[in-house]
């Protein structure tokens, strides 16, 4: 079963989405077979969100409106669990945020 | 995978495999562009496997950092680029530099502080990898290496540290090299001559210096039957050592003395005076380095050694360049060097260079009990003019009012001539066998070629024949015949020694133990 799904969340976590968390979402994208990608317009360009190294180049810092589509098996499933990711501040407690 | 080729100093060594070829931080190209691919794969995984090491001891910050290099590591994208320019026929530490360069210039091109920062974690894993591409070249090898090549260096065999093991596997080399000489005299386990190129595997190999042989990613059997040969040879020395201490004797009872030879002055701090019966061969080629060694350095290194041995004699032999053995501003290039200026001909025609040693050894000659003598004497010309030569600097010296003494000066025996007449000599006071030297000349193998090895034998019965019949000369005249070559140690060959007459051997100081053993097996 074949589906395309599209949404967007605001990054709250203070640096964006920088190494640590990039290493837990490309994780996570990877744990779905649907593909996924990110950016940070509708318009594009789109990131592989299973690379961290593209997802790192897409630079996105707190505030952006980080757009995920993902397309094929558990499409569904997998933007939900990235935007829960996302908006759970990657897991980081406040107090642990760091500059590198 | 076993190699065989030919012992050159007994022992066993158990360790990693350290290419001597590799200069240090200099990555070498494959040949192909499956073997760069292979390569850089390798290195990146050998990053990988460094950094998820480092994560199993490190806090939960540190950890989050190496899992980010480890997740860019094992991130295609990154090294996509680098495997495209490999493709196109760039080798992997470019490729690998170049892809990362232009990564690393994007973050630095952000205008977010901390994109820009991350740069630092880029350069950071460009680098990890291009180490992993180049480590295990120059430098010194790692405390207990097997180092492996096309040959060695002296200078590099001397600053290994084989204090903690370690070995020698040569593609080329001699059992007459320099550094093989060395090996022996150190005990540092080498083979050479191997049959096939080795290249580098990881995990441990095993040399067995003994037979001859290596042995690449040992199976458990083999290194269980690996470890039963190195302990039964370790206990074979250690029952050798008990000979140490005792004069060399015949299962019969005849006396025979052993002496040492020795390179470097410093030689003797590691040896027993109380276990040898003197220095039989003090070569003085390795006081000829880069630059020539002027009369105090020579007479300090000669005073140093006759002081160690008080009454005992000690053998000093003039310098012996050429041959193998080039000195820059001293020897000359010549086509085939073992046939031509070497030795005593080559001091006879650099007479400014043979003064400065004559007079360093008449200078040193009343603090101890020495002897000099000539290498590569032919004629008993070439020995009465190096004499008359000693005959001139002592007088000069006495004229100046500096303090020397005449020692008794005598020839090595390795040019055939030498050998085969050796009557045209009755006025020399000893005669020295060089028994490497001599061998080569009668079997026309030269000692440096790995291709002739096994024509140079001094079992064969020319060569025996011929150190019977000097030895035979030195009875009838009264003359004094001693054996310095690496015969005297060698406990195969101490048996027909003793046989054809011999009764004065002088071996490397790690055989001493080992001759003395062989010799009271042997049933004269």
């Amino acid at each position: 079963m074949s589906a395309t799904a599209e949404a967007t969340v605001l990054i709250t976590h203070d640096v964006g989405l920088h190494a640590r968390p990039s290493v837990k979402f490309t994780k996570l994208a990877k744990s779905f077979p649907a593909d996924v990608e990110i950016a940070l317009a509708a318009n594009g360009p789109w990131f592989d969100a299973k690379s961290i190294v593209k997802v790192m180049a897409a630079k996105a810092p707190k505030g952006t409106v980080l757009h995920i589509r993902a397309n094929g098996d558990g499409a569904d499933d997998a933007i939900r669990a990235l935007i829960d990711l996302v908006q759970r501040d990657f897991d980081e407690d406040a107090g642990h945020v760091r500059s590198a | 995978m076993r190699i065989e080729g030919v012992p050159a100093s007994a022992g066993y060594a158990e360790g990693p495999l350290f290419d001597l070829g590799r200069p240090a931080g200099i990555y070498a190209t494959k040949a192909s562009v499956a073997e760069e691919k292979t390569s850089l794969e390798a290195a990146i995984g050998k990053a990988v496997n460094r950094l998820a090491a480092m994560v199993e001891t490190a806090d939960s910050d540190a950890a989050g950092i190496l899992e980010f290099h480890i997740a860019m590591l094992e991130d295609d994208a990154l090294s996509g680029p680098a495997f495209a320019s490999i493709a196109s026929g760039e080798p992997a530490d470019a490729a690998w530099r170049q892809a990362l360069d232009a990564e690393i210039a994007g973050y630095e091109a952000s205008d977010q502080d901390y994109f820009r920062a991350r740069a630092t974690d880029l350069h950071d894993i460009r680098d990890q990898v291009l180490r992993a591409l180049t480590e295990g070249g120059g430098g010194p090898a790692p405390a207990g290496a097997i180092l492996y090549g096309e040959d060695i260096a002296p200078t590099r065999f001397l600053e290994t540290d084989w204090s903690h093991g370690g070995g020698i596997a040569l593609k080329a080399g001699s059992t007459a090299s320099h550094v093989a000489m060395l090996a022996r005299s150190r005990g540092v386990p080498m083979v050479v001559g191997l049959r096939e190129p080795l290249t580098a595997v990881a995990g441990i190999a095993l040399l067995d210096a003994e037979h001859g042989n290596i042995v690449l990613a040992p199976s458990p059997a083999e290194i269980g039957s690996f470890r039963q040969s190195s302990s039964a040879f370790t206990a074979r020395q250690g029952d050798a050592r008990t000979f140490l201490a005792r004069p060399a004797a015949t299962k019969r009872g005849t006396a025979v003395r052993v002496q040492v030879n020795i390179a470097d002055p410093r030689d003797v701090d590691a040896i027993d005076i109380a276990t040898c019966d003197g220095v039989g061969l003090m070569r003085t080629e390795f006081l000829f380095g880069k630059t020539l060694p002027d009369e105090e350095t020579q007479y300090r290194a000669y005073r140093k050694v006759l002081e160690w041995a008080g009454e005992k004699p000690v053998t000093i032999r003039t310098v012996d360049a050429g041959g193998d053995k080039p000195v820059p501003g001293f020897t000359v290039e010549e086509g085939n060097p073992f046939l031509g200026l070497r030795g005593i001909r080559l001091s006879l025609a650099r007479l400014d260079i043979f003064r400065v040693q004559i007079r360093a050894l008449l200078r040193a000659a009343p603090h101890g009990n020495l002897k000099v003598m000539f290498p590569m004497i032919a004629t008993p010309e070439e020995y009465e003019s190096a004499a008359a030569l000693f005959a001139e600097e002592r007088v000069a010296l006495a004229a100046r009012g500096i303090a020397q003494e005449m020692p008794p000066l005598g020839i090595m025996v390795e040019v055939p001539s030498v050998a085969i007449a050796p009557e045209a000599f009755t006025g020399v006071a000893f005669l020295s066998i060089g028994s490497n030297d001599l061998t080569q000349y009668v079997m026309a193998a030269a000692r440096d070629n790995a291709a002739v090895a096994h024509l140079n034998s001094v079992r064969h019965p020319a060569v025996l024949r011929l150190i019977g019949s000097v030895a035979a000369f030195g009875r009838e005249t009264g003359i004094p015949v001693s054996l310095c070559g690496d015969a005297g140690g060698d406990p195969a060959a101490i048996p027909s020694l003793i046989e054809v007459g011999l009764r004065d051997l002088s071996v490397a100081p790690a055989q001493l133990a080992m001759a003395k053993a062989a010799i009271a097996d042997v049933p004269i």
